[in-house]
């Protein structure tokens, strides 16, 4: 299945951009995020798991054990700091 | 129903234009209460030289409107409104306002309170500041989070 990723602030900066796509059979994201990190170092480093990592499925905030379906929308960014 | 509002904005805003706005044809209200945020020259010990925010287009939107209804179904107010601005600003410059009106004081002052606590914690937003050793992104804090639990809401600890 075809999932549409997004990226945001220092995941962002580290992965080298905001948006991707990814064929995938991960069945919730928090394996699509293990899945990810093989792409590459810096995909390694950004979702690494000691890092303070957040998520959202379809915009809105989701858990590792969200499961996945095509077409989905997955977004992973750091602890939000806004206000 | 209460009038629920959010603006997601680049631009400037004027609170006095607001307040009006939050109240305007609705002789039931008896209390305004605010809260502006603001850009600070000085952020853990250095100087701030300018900040920029980023959000989630999309995901902002629907999560401010999801506390917004929250504080709706807590509290017995009239009307609530969210502004909050993204990209370059400079110290000194507003960030948020969040206003909401009732009948009495105590219902707004609470709502007004819990709805900048959830968005503080809730809502995509990140913060990047510029400082004399360079650009960094702001750390979420701790006392947020608690501030959030007060109002019984348990955070979603959503680190995979």
């Amino acid at each position: 299945m075809k999932i549409h990723l997004r990226y945001f602030a220092s995941v962002r900066e580290l992965i080298g951009t905001g948006q991707a796509s990814v064929q995938t059979q991960a069945s919730h994201v928090g394996l699509l995020r293990l899945e990810l990190m093989a792409i590459s170092p810096q995909h390694a480093e950004a979702l690494a798991p000691q890092k303070a990592v957040r998520a959202a499925l379809n915009q809105v905030a989701c858990t590792e054990d969200a499961p996945l379906s095509d077409g989905d929308e997955v977004a992973f960014f750091p602890p939000v700091t806004g206000g | 129903m209460a009038s629920l509002s959010v603006s997601i904005q680049a631009e400037d805003f004027d609170i006095g234009q607001e307040h009006q706005a939050l109240r305007a044809q609705d002789e039931r209200v008896g209390a305004v209460c605010s809260f502006l945020g603001t850009v600070r020259s000085q952020s853990d010990g250095q100087a701030v030289s300018a900040m920029a925010l980023e959000h989630y287009p999309g995901m902002t939107e629907k999560a401010i409107i999801a506390m917004l209804s929250q504080a709706q179904d807590k509290f017995d107010i009239y009307a609530a409104r969210v502004i909050h601005r993204i990209g370059d600003l400079m110290p000194g410059d507003q960030i948020v306002w969040v206003g909401v009106t009732s009948a009495h004081r105590g219902q707004s002052f609470q709502a007004c309170e819990f709805l900048i606590d959830y968005l503080k914690t809730q809502a995509p937003f990140w913060k990047k500041e510029q400082t004399p050793s360079g650009a960094r992104w702001v750390d979420a804090r701790v006392s947020d989070d608690d501030a959030l639990s007060r109002w019984g809401i348990q955070v979603p600890r959503q680190a995979i």
